[in-house]
């Protein structure tokens, strides 16, 4: 197929076709290719029947109803998410207001301990763990010659080493796909317990770092043991930060709020 | 999200799980266990994101743990659960032949093969998000997709592997013995 004449079409020019993934231009020039190239017509062919077939195979799947079992559980999701946003209204209010009213609407202990914990609001301590991320940040991400304590080259040792001390075991996140290799890590003092900081690197030198580690018993409350993504930008640094399961994330890096989502999307969902 | 547009996404997700595993069961358990996290992780859903991607994320990486358990409990040519091989001896609640031979071939495929394959050809994703769902860059995406490809026919075409309706009859008296 990749015979190395100047108009042989790539494996991915063909995928893209099959699949309908070229902008209209590119399908043209395709195309034009493709008529002087009689395998790759065969390939595209072949490739094509196949895509049909596939997608004929228990379409009628699709018109079933939905079992009652699964619609219980979207419901679920659905009823979990309305109460938060009902009770995030709420959280307008000025916090003693909100503390009375609260305490009394709602029995549930887990919602009132979620509303106390964020009309604490500055002192939380997913806020405080992004402080401390941020100053992680402005502190290393300078550094030329030691940037990290463990470089890149002893990935596995780096893993090792900072699981060991944090007390869970750690991924490193592959941040390759948006240009950004891992420079190395360290082992930090956090306000409650040990923290790590991994640093990437991008080829135009700039620097963003994931910083994490367990909120410790501040953060025993179901409010704090998960929070949505928020995104902190005070001062130069900004950051996208979360917590799930105790445990505190902090993407930090001098890049545009899309970019950082983005970024902060891909490590959150190789984590997951 | 609202309880409208999280509905919508059912069949999709049934259908994929399906043709994924290869057995109606396992697939709407996996379908199930997607709702249930996305349940206790939905205010990690970035709110005006792409829902259905961030459901198939959670979707691929239970199937992705379910893999990796089935295979640690499999040791080198040691017994395997029944349960875990259903999907290889045969769909017998399939009408057509046809249908039949293409998910077998398909359970044939290596798991991230079939994964990339059917989440390109049953969900129409760009090649990019098909990289954010399974976590890998966008070159193996395309080196996948292309040996699924070629893979797959090279199953379909070989005739002597073809299972003939008898044989998709026998499959449960195959079940203890493999």
């Amino acid at each position: 197929m990749n015979t190395p004449t100047l108009s042989s079409l790539s494996d991915t020019e063909l995928h893209a076709l099959v699949d309908g993934q070229l902008s209209a231009a590119e399908r043209v020039a395709v195309k034009a290719r493709l008529a002087q190239d009689p395998t790759a017509q065969d390939t595209v062919a072949g490739w094509t029947q196949q895509r049909d077939r596939l997608r004929s195979l228990h379409a009628d799947v699709l018109a079933e109803p939905i079992p009652s079992s699964l619609l219980a559980a979207a419901q679920q999701t659905v009823g979990a998410q309305l109460r938060w946003q009902q009770w995030s209204r709420l959280g307008g209010m000025a916090a003693g207001v909100v503390l009375a009213f609260g305490a009394g609407w709602l029995a549930n202990t887990a919602w009132q301990n979620q509303g106390v914990a964020r009309m604490a609001g500055q002192a939380t301590p997913a806020n405080e763990f992004v402080r401390q991320a941020r100053f992680a940040y402005t502190v290393y991400s300078p550094e030329v010659r030691h940037p990290v304590e463990v470089a890149a080259a002893e990935r596995d040792h780096l893993v090792q080493w900072l699981s060991k001390r944090l007390g869970k075991p750690l991924k490193v996140p592959n941040l390759a796909p948006h240009g950004f290799e891992l420079v190395g890590g360290r082992l930090l003092p956090g306000e409650t317990g040990a923290r790590a900081q991994f640093m990437f690197q991008n080829a135009g030198g700039t620097r963003v770092t994931l910083y994490l580690g367990a909120l410790g018993a501040k953060a025993a409350t179901p409010a704090s043991q998960e929070t949505a993504f928020r995104f902190a930008a005070d001062d130069d640094v900004p950051s996208f930060y979360w917590v799930d399961q105790g445990f505190g994330y902090a993407l930090s890096g001098p890049l545009d709020r899309s970019t950082l989502m983005q970024l902060a999307d891909t490590v959150y969902r190789q984590l997951l | 999200m609202d309880r409208s547009d999280l509905i919508a996404q059912i069949p999709g997700m049934r259908r994929y799980a399906r043709v994924l595993t290869g057995n109606a069961w396992a697939a709407d358990d996996l379908v199930q266990d997607t709702l249930e996290r996305a349940c206790s992780k939905w205010r990690l859903w970035a709110v005006g994101s792409d829902l259905r991607a961030w459901l198939f994320t959670l979707m691929h990486n239970l199937f992705a743990n379910d893999v990796r358990r089935a295979l640690r409990r499999q040791p080198d040519g040691g017994t395997v659960d029944v349960d875990e091989v259903a999907h290889l001896l045969g769909a017998p609640d399939d009408a057509t032949a046809l249908g039949l031979d293409l998910q077998r071939c398909l359970m044939l495929l290596p798991e991230e093969q079939r994964v990339v394959l059917l989440l390109v050809c049953l969900e129409d994703m760009a090649y990019t998000d098909v990289a954010r769902i399974t976590g890998t860059p966008i070159g193996t995406v395309m080196s996948r997709l292309s040996r699924a490809r070629s893979r797959l026919q090279q199953l379909l075409d070989a005739p002597a592997m073809v299972p003939d309706e008898h044989t998709a009859n026998r499959a449960p008296n195959l079940r203890r013995l493999k």
